[in-house]
């Protein structure tokens, strides 16, 4: 009744052409991101934002990083913890080398390196597919956390191989170090998801998503009709780097603030991230999102019933995290193997029809 | 519907809160899960039947409860993050993170917030400088003091001359395994040795490559800076290629017996080093009976008391109460904050009549902190595993490190630290 195209006329091509095409559907994102901005930062204390709100934000930048390689150009990588590792590296050394510079460009700079980086990496995917290319990715992985540890240059020749962010500020408000205000780093991250977010979604409205798309639906067909693997798959590779490096500068320099890297950005951070693009749905921003919340939010939900509320041991509780979170996705596979973003979907398409379904 | 209904349950149970005490709280950053979890146990139980046991005889610290809040880190730092957040609200007065990679995450939070962090023979070495790491602790002892007593215990069995022998390091590669490689190097220029270094990664299963290069390298003594599972492997590794035992010498976090009863026989004979005593033999057990163990309070399974890292975590916890109490008297008051607490940490006295009035004589060496010093005296002795008794004894006293050679690295480090982060080196 609310939820329809009905009455809602458009008489421009942009009108006709945008993201949210139902008045109801933009309201809600325009109401979103008036929530998210305006009214969030007031409600957050320590807490929400170092456990639950600022590891989403960067983890969904993450998770669309890996969706437009994984999602939209169908090329399987293993390599996003190696990936992420280069970015927050690339911010250790940005950081440390041109104290000057500014946080932003900082940021903006790693994911540039891990473009670099990852398009490098990228290479073998012109000669292979599939499973061996999750392996070729893998082997970044491994060469990229071995190359942190073994080289001292990486973390500034410190005696313990830790790297950790000096403290820096936007507009005379810290946003990285221990004195950041909550608020200012939740604002800061938010902005980087909302821009990169937006981006994604209109890339993979364009040319260059339907090149992608149609390098993962079929790729001889593809060549065929006059795409060039070569660069639609090194772009694909080139800008999913550059998410995912930001998220790995920011989940560094802002989150956790000290970092090493076999522990920050092991082969654990690689499957987290793919599962939290299969959880939310392959090809799809709005499954990143849902994804990195399931993947994030759920354990910490699961402590805190388990432990804050129903008094449990920690041990028993971590256990059971295991097998909770384990098995809710194993039923999301089998009861829905697109993803959250394919329930989500079909809610709209249910709604759509509501009250008089045909 | 169904969905809103969920969703406000899970606000709640994400907000909700512990009801406001007026308790001391001591959280228990602990991990009874993961590859660690061997020895992550033995030491959250120590640490938490002391407080249990103090709670129980006593009427908790001055007449003040004390509550243990236990927050499971699975020796992974962005857990430890959470776990911090979410307990500092409750007016945590000291972290024990036990965890070198968390300790770390904490530094800079920690000082922010005012709240002390004891990493007990842990953590980053140069914070034993009280004047840039305002409030960090490692008394004791720390992974500097660890290495140079190996090497004194080597150059003792050698007779006081080491040039030309070989030392190699077993290490986790991680911030913790790496820290005593800058010291190792500086006492190797002294001593004359020769220093190899094996990196083993996270979580330490796989160390058949690394004992390969032993077994052909030959070394003359090998040191180890393991933890959790690593440390079981490395002594079967070293059992398997007939290393011979003694000559293999751990750090006090390789030294367990849930490390060396795996092995079997082929243990027999490994040292590791201690900050504190061994054994059970002590009449705070027998109040620990009494008070904690007979009347179903112990914490975990209830099986590893006596042990040395149950042993270790209470160790932490006297020593966090101590420092309590010595808050308590110095600012009259029996409900402490963080801030006093601090105050109490650096004015901690340890000697042998409080130890003995404790139930421990001869538990650990007398010891006072100070502001310049957070490090403690960084004695430590050498102890060795009897595979037939299957117990670990003491082989030698509490003894010196090679401050020397420490105290310049500690004023380095510590001073590259406060540069960084705009710190003025002062007490207050």
């Amino acid at each position: 009744m609310l939820y329809r195209e009905a009455g809602d006329f458009k008489t421009t091509y942009a009108k006709d052409q945008q993201t949210f095409p139902i008045t109801f559907d933009r309201w809600g994102y325009f109401l979103t991101i008036a929530v998210a901005v305006l009214v969030v930062p007031f409600m957050l204390n320590d807490y929400w934002t170092q456990a639950v709100i600022l590891p989403f934000l960067i983890y969904a930048i993450a998770a669309i990083g890996l969706n437009i390689l994984t999602g939209y150009c169908g090329q399987v990588s293993l390599g996003s913890g190696g990936f992420m590792a280069v970015g927050a590296y690339a911010s250790y050394k940005l950081m440390t080398a041109f104290p000057e510079l500014n946080i932003v460009f900082v940021i903006l700079l790693s994911g540039g390196i891990t473009a670099m980086v990852g398009m490098l990496f990228g290479l073998p995917s012109l000669r292979i597919k599939g499973f061996y290319l999750a392996v070729a990715t893998l082997a970044a992985q491994f060469f990229l956390v071995w190359l942190f540890n073994k080289v001292p240059w990486f973390y500034n020749y410190s005696a313990s191989g830790q790297i950790s962010a000096p403290e820096r500020s936007l507009f005379g408000f810290a946003v990285t170090g221990a004195n950041a205000n909550p608020a200012t780093s939740y604002l800061f991250c938010l902005g980087f998801v909302f821009v990169m977010a937006w981006a994604a979604r209109n890339m993979t409205r364009g040319a260059n998503g339907r090149k992608w798309m149609a390098i993962r639906d079929m790729d001889i067909a593809a060549e065929i009709i006059g795409v060039d693997p070569l660069k639609s798959k090194l772009t694909a590779f080139g800008v999913s780097s550059f998410y995912i490096g930001i998220s790995g500068a920011l989940l560094f320099a802002v989150y956790l603030g000290a970092a090493e890297v076999g522990e920050a950005f092991g082969i654990e951070k690689s499957f987290l991230i793919l599962f939290m693009i299969i959880i939310g749905g392959l090809g799809s921003i709005f499954g990143s999102f849902a994804g990195a919340a399931f993947m994030i939010l759920m354990p910490v939900l699961l402590k805190n019933i388990m432990v804050g509320q129903m008094g449990w041991a920690t041990d028993l509780a971590a256990h059971f995290q295991f097998v909770i979170v384990g098995g809710l996705i194993i039923i999301f596979l089998i009861v829905e193997p697109h993803g959250l973003a394919q329930l989500w979907r079909l809610a709209k398409e249910k709604l759509r029809l509501w009250p008089f379904p045909h | 519907m169904k969905l809103t209904k969920l969703a406000a349950v899970a606000a709640a149970a994400m907000i909700a809160a512990s009801p406001v005490l007026a308790d001391l709280v001591f959280p228990s950053l602990d991990y009874r899960t993961g590859p660690y979890a061997a020895n992550g146990i033995p030491f959250a139980d120590g640490y938490s039947d002391y407080f249990t046991l103090i709670n129980a005889r006593d009427g908790g610290i001055g007449g003040v409860n004390a509550k243990v809040i236990p927050c499971e880190t699975g020796y992974n730092t962005e857990k430890g993050v959470e776990c911090y957040e979410s307990t500092k609200g409750e007016g945590a007065l000291v972290y024990q993170p036990l965890s070198t990679g968390i300790t770390y995450q904490l530094i800079p939070k920690a000082t922010a917030d005012g709240i002390p962090v004891h990493s007990m023979g842990y953590g980053r070495t140069s914070a034993a400088n009280g004047k840039v790491f305002h409030n960090i602790f490692n008394y004791p002892a720390n992974y500097w003091n660890g290495a140079s007593i190996a090497i004194n215990h080597i150059l003792a069995q050698e007779g006081g001359d080491i040039k030309g022998k070989s030392v190699a390091l077993v290490y986790h590669n991680s911030a913790y395994g790496k820290e005593p490689i800058r010291t190792l190097e500086e006492l190797s220029k002294k001593h004359g040795y020769k220093l190899t270094l094996l990196a083993v990664d996270h979580p330490g299963q796989e160390q058949k490559s690394q004992w390969l290069q032993i077994r052909r390298e030959k070394p003359d003594y090998v040191l180890m800076w393991g933890w959790g599972v690593m440390n079981q492997v490395a002594i079967q590794e070293a059992a398997n290629i007939k290393y011979p035992m003694d000559h293999f010498i751990g750090i006090w976090w390789s030294g367990s017996e849930n490390d060396t009863v795996p092995a079997g026989a082929g243990a027999d004979g490994y040292k590791a080093l201690n900050m504190h005593n061994v054994g059970s033999d002590y009449p705070l057990y027998a109040d620990l009976k009494k008070h904690v163990y007979d009347a179903g309070k112990a914490a975990g399974a209830g099986d590893q008391a006596g042990t040395v890292l149950y042993n270790r975590g209470m160790y932490a916890a006297m020593l966090a109460v101590e420092a309590a109490k010595t808050a308590q008297e110095m600012h009259g008051t029996k409900d402490i904050t963080p801030a006093m607490m601090r105050d109490g940490m650096e004015n901690l006295v340890i000697d042998e009549a409080k130890m003995t009035a404790l139930g421990m004589p001869n538990f650990g060496p007398s010891f006072s902190v100070s502001c310049e010093n957070h490090g403690g005296p960084g004695l430590g002795a050498v102890q060795q595993w009897d595979a037939t008794a299957q117990k670990w004894s003491l082989i030698t006293d509490f003894g010196p490190s090679d401050m020397e050679v420490i105290g310049a690295l500690i004023a380095e480090d510590s001073a590259a630290f406060a540069a960084e982060n705009n710190i003025t080196p002062g007490c207050n």
